[in-house]
């Protein structure tokens, strides 16, 4: 075989393999579109679920997933950040930070199940705070904390090096320079963590079993400390344990599409953001 | 009116610059050249410590801009920089608008209200040669202009915090050559009011450019004389190789 040949059959295989991920994907979607988009109406994204969750909506669902996500958000991505930003501008080269970085990738190859153990004990349990919103967004949060650490250290390890010495060459300071300059700059690429987040926190369920995830709660939160419905869980419910299971099924797939889309609107809205703020900022060439 | 005294200075235990002690005038230009890694960046990075920044770095002697020794405790560096400007090798505005990177270094100063600011930002770019080129898109980004124009927008940025000094770490290098002419009528139009440092690997530049030259080899300064002189008839018999072109 020559190796002309050889290149074309590893250019097919290779070209093959690539669009099987893709077809995979399609697959999916399409399951899921074509199962669940029969029950998907006005009214079954606005109102409660009725007749033992085999009628009616998922609005309490819709709206607890997103406060977990919200939640979880305003927990992990302040610290997310700010912790990056001590790791990659403030803590030098030491073997403290080297710590810090090992820790924070161990705790991404926490279970999330065991997560969620761990925030029922100490949120639910030990600070009191109850099955609740607070609970489970602070749970979710410290699943994401890794990731959202690490994308935004990666965003400020990419900025060169000769952004900050212009800026301190001009009498900035350390945070001005940070605030002014490099965050900024780093913000499309922080974006990027909170897209890959937001899908995370949407689909777990292991985390929000214990802290926060209500089997049926027919009306909307009004405080923090309210239990929610929310989607992942409320799928995994009438799919495996709900009172009339075959009934329930289309209910099942049209939960499934609901929280698709949440999603891919959350990653597309951020995409957006990313695109806007990063023609302003993009880097020289 | 910046003298050093005995300077050696360490990357950890490299000995980067041996005792070295200089002086030079007030309204000149001094060039700096010698081959790569001779010492003549670090050298001029001590003016506004800037190594500072680089772990590992250490050094002693003496370093003293008019009369006052800037490494002293009671010399705040941010103070020390507003005074000594820097023009890098490769352009580095900031990714803001050519306004607002010629106002940066006013803004994190807090030097003076907006007005103060238009009007500074105005001298500045003209000072530097380049608001007639920018004067209608003072609000477009940075990015927008060509390399020149960039270097011509970071020597402006320099200029607006009011340095006495200017240290010039090869600030044409990475131009064409209708850019780094324009650099150099620059630097020369520059010298009445400011101090300027340039290191280059340009041999015709630093002639062209510059009132002396000191010439550096393996961390020691060779040679410190009048440009002319020193191109003309150099002292040392190493300078009169490098400038000849011989190695380096």
């Amino acid at each position: 075989m020559n190796r002309k040949t050889k290149q074309k059959i590893a250019f097919t295989a290779f070209r093959i393999l690539g669009l099987w991920v893709v077809a995979v994907l399609f697959w999916i979607l399409g399951f899921i579109v074509y199962n669940g988009i029969g029950v998907i109406n006005w009214e079954f994204l606005t109102t409660a679920p009725t007749d033992g969750m085999t009628a009616g909506g998922i609005l309490p669902a819709i709206v607890g997933t997103l406060y977990l996500v919200a939640g979880s958000m305003l927990f992990a991505v302040p610290f997310g950040v700010m912790s990056a930003i001590y790791m990659n501008e403030y803590a030098g080269k030491g073997w403290f930070v080297k710590f810090i970085r090992v820790m924070t990738n161990n705790l991404s190859g926490i279970p999330s199940i065991v997560l969620g153990l761990f925030g029922m004990a100490l949120f639910v349990n030990t600070l009191g705070f109850g099955d609740s919103i607070l609970a489970g967004s602070l749970t979710l949060g410290l699943l994401i904390l890794p990731l959202i650490i690490r994308t935004t250290e990666e965003a400020l390890k990419a900025i060169p090096d000769t952004y900050r010495t212009g800026s301190y060459a001009l009498g900035a300071g350390k945070l001005q320079t940070i605030l002014r300059i490099i965050l900024p700059m780093a913000f499309p690429n922080i974006i990027t963590g909170l897209i890959l987040s937001i899908g995370r926190v949407s689909g777990e369920t292991a985390p929000i079993l214990f802290t926060v995830a209500a089997y049926f709660l027919p009306k909307l939160p009004t405080s923090i400390f309210d239990q929610v419905m929310a989607l992942p869980y409320h799928l995994y419910v009438i799919a495996t344990s709900g009172t009339d299971i075959e009934a329930s099924r289309p209910i099942a797939y049209g939960t499934a599409l609901v929280l698709i889309v949440i999603v891919l609107l959350m990653n597309m809205l951020a995409t957006l953001l990313r695109r806007y703020l990063g023609g302003k900022v993009k880097a020289n060439t | 009116m910046i003298e050093t005294k005995n300077i050696d200075f360490y990357y950890g235990n490299f000995h980067a610059l041996k005792n070295i002690s200089m002086r030079m005038e007030k309204n000149t230009v001094t060039a700096f050249i010698g081959p790569s890694g001779c010492g003549k960046s670090t050298f001029l990075r001590l003016f506004n410590r800037m190594n500072d920044l680089i772990d590992g770095t250490r050094f002693t002697g003496e370093c003293a801009i008019a009369g006052r020794d800037i490494y002293h405790k009671s010399f705040p560096v941010d103070e020390l920089r507003k005074k000594v400007g820097m023009v890098f090798q490769k352009p580095n505005p900031f990714p803001k608008s050519i306004f607002e990177n010629v106002a940066y270094g006013l803004r994190v100063n807090s030097m003076g209200d907006k007005s103060f600011i238009v009007a500074k930002v105005e001298a500045s770019l003209k000072a530097a040669a380049l608001w007639e080129e920018v004067k209608d898109k003072l609000k477009k980004s940075a990015f927008e202009l060509s390399g020149g124009q960039q270097q011509r927008l970071c020597i402006a940025r320099a200029l607006a915090v009011s340095p006495s000094i200017l240290l010039m770490d090869e600030p044409a290098s990475a131009l064409d050559p209708i850019s780094t002419s324009k650099i150099e009528e620059l630097i020369y139009s520059l010298k009445e009011k400011y101090t300027i440092i340039i290191v280059t690997h340009n041999m015709q530049q630093a002639k062209r450019v510059s009132d002396k030259t000191g010439f550096f080899m393996l961390g020691e300064l060779v040679e410190y004389n009048d440009t002319k002189k020193m191109f003309l008839s150099p002292e040392k018999e190493q300078t009169q190789n490098y400038i000849t072109g011989r190695f380096g």
